[in-house]
């Protein structure tokens, strides 16, 4: 636990830090992306990760956060962070409303169901062209304002990005090491136990895919507003599946993971230009590697690896790490 | 204390249980045994929430619990353990306990996420009052360990000491004694006599007849999901038709 906070507090200092060593433009527009990623991992690894409650259609909140962001500002010429707030409270009522009936399934239905909402969404995205723009997208969103900051460089969006990534990991560490993180491990782990225990699982798990979809559209609003342009090909079935990628790569219920499978999956495309379209067959090996060989992702290998490394002192506290 | 009127329970064409009624006497241990597919572990997720009978009523201190779900009597006092140990076994010996202290804390997402200072408060509290079960089950040195990788014996004292953590007045427990070893089992025997007299009844389904005879203040016997007959350890054991029932007519 609290080694949780001391990597956290290390890691802000190197997110701070950062841009100083990217002078460049390109890189640090890498690291915006990133930033959104690992707020999106961080949220659905709520779900997947602390609840084991699968969704394929998180694409679809982060679309909803960023259309509702987009279109209010752009069209009916709100201030953007109330569009924001807008757009988390609209997506947080209706992620609860989808949750009840929607989290009654498990496993495989689970998925379909929420892959075909994932799908209704894109569709409505393409096909209300008068609201949305269609599949030729939105543009002309303004950018975020903050006293006399317009926040419309890449360094600017870079520490606004961050900001909001860093809060969204402090929380949900908050959270892991709470007696409501406990319940959602305790439901993963047997859920029928956990309701013997009095937790109410049923609530619990619409209540956080709630929670995981209000963060998802709250990272959809800084989308729309730091790109100023969006389409619906940002928000279809494939980033619902990268997005599961990368808290399977990262590791299931560890916050820093969804960081790490966060960044690689953003940096992927970028080291893999050379291979141009093979791209998703690289993503594809990747899974299966890290599931076959490092089933708790990326951050239970460097645990097993610091483990290995570290003098040994005592056989039970060694045993406790696991 | 806990009462089951006309209890039946129909699985498709199969009838489980049928017209079970028996009473459970506050402050004592209750066995309810009977030969395999008696019905026990039926009637047992029936007065727990698991399923939902056919027919019949439950009642908890004279209140009507019929249908009511797991969650629901897990504040009014009514916790069980599972034959298979339902650990949560990726959650460390600790956490297992602190989630039966679930519905003794109220902190909420909000509360939790933003670590409100209440929440440290209530944190650190349900902490030592874990820590005080851990000890009840004697296994406080395992507080840290993995709760998956624990041997089987001590996953049932992890298991016991989440449920009582939950403040149960009634705890059923389904076959306790089945896996473990002789040792282990006589371990259990005084944890089970430690837990009544903490005031918890207990009514436990077990298999092993020498626990059962030495530890319980009642016998309710089921054979074929009906009750073939109830009363002390001495009275079971002298009952003809209970031992028709189990080494068959001779």
């Amino acid at each position: 636990m609290k080694r949780d906070y001391l990597l956290f507090v290390l890691f802000t200092l190197v997110v701070l830090a950062a841009p100083c060593a990217f002078k460049g433009g390109y890189l640090l527009n890498v690291l915006v992306f990133m930033g959104i990623n690992t707020m999106l991992a961080v949220a659905l690894n709520l779900l997947l990760g602390f609840a084991g409650q699968i969704s394929l259609g998180h694409a679809s909140f982060f679309g909803l956060g960023a259309y509702f962001s987009g279109i209010l500002s752009t069209t009916y010429g709100f201030n953007p962070w109330l569009t924001m707030l807008i757009a988390a409270v609209a997506v947080g009522l209706l992620a609860f409303g989808l949750g009840f009936p929607i989290l009654k399934l498990k496993g495989h239905y689970l998925a379909m169901a929420t892959l075909g909402f994932g799908i209704i969404v894109y569709i409505v995205f393409n096909e209300t062209v008068a609201l949305t723009g269609g599949p030729s997208g939105l543009s002309g969103i303004p950018n975020l304002r903050l006293g006399g900051i317009l926040f419309d460089g890449d360094l600017k969006n870079y520490y606004l990005i961050w900001s909001f990534a860093l809060v969204t990991m402090l929380l949900s560490i908050n959270l892991a090491h709470s007696r409501i993180g406990r319940a959602l491990r305790a439901i993963h782990d047997s859920e029928v136990a956990s309701r013997v225990m009095g937790v109410n699982a049923r609530l619990l798990k619409v209540q956080v895919f709630a929670l995981s979809a209000i963060i998802s559209a709250v990272a959809g609003s800084l989308y729309a507003h730091t790109m100023s342009f969006i389409s619906p090909a940002s928000f279809g079935f494939n980033f619902s599946v990268e997005l599961v990628t990368m808290v399977i790569i990262g590791g299931l219920g560890s916050i820093f993971g969804s960081f790490l499978g966060a960044a690689l999956l953003t940096m992927l495309p970028e080291l893999l230009r050379v291979v141009q379209d093979y791209d998703i067959v690289v993503y594809g090996l990747l899974l299966i590697v890290m599931t076959m060989y490092m089933p708790k992702g990326l951050a239970g290998g460097i645990a097993t690896l610091w483990r290995l490394l570290r003098p040994k002192k005592n056989g039970a506290i060694d045993h406790a790490q696991g | 204390m806990l009462r089951v009127e006309g209890i039946t329970q129909i699985f498709g064409g199969l009838t489980a249980l049928e017209d079970v009624s028996f009473q459970v006497e506050k402050g004592k241990i209750t066995g309810v045994i009977g030969p395999n597919g008696a019905g026990k572990t039926t009637l047992f997720n029936i007065i727990t929430g698991l399923y939902t009978q056919s027919r019949g009523k439950v009642f908890l201190e004279g209140t009507e619990i019929s249908g009511f779900p797991p969650e629901r009597l897990a504040p009014r006092g009514l916790v069980r353990t599972f034959q298979n140990i339902e650990m949560f076994s990726q959650m460390t010996v600790l956490e297992n306990v602190l989630v039966g202290l679930h519905t003794r804390s109220r902190c909420g997402i909000f509360s939790c996420a933003f670590k409100l200072p209440w929440q440290l408060s209530e944190e650190r509290r349900m902490r030592e009052e874990a820590f005080r079960w851990l000890e009840f089950c004697g296994i406080g040195e395992l507080a840290d360990l993995e709760a998956g990788a624990l041997p089987f014996g001590k996953c049932r004292s992890v298991e016991v000491a989440r449920a009582m953590a939950v403040n149960p007045r009634i705890l059923l427990m389904d076959e306790p004694a089945a896996g473990l070893n002789s040792r282990e089992t006589a371990d259990l025997e005084v944890l089970i006599r430690k837990i009544r007299e903490t005031g918890v009844t207990v009514v436990l389904v077990e298999h092993d007849m020498e626990l059962v005879m030495d530890i319980c203040d009642a016998i309710v016997v089921l054979n074929l999901g009906k009750k073939l007959a109830e009363g002390t350890p001495r009275e079971i054991q002298e009952n003809p038709a209970v031992i028709k029932a189990y080494l068959g007519e001779g």
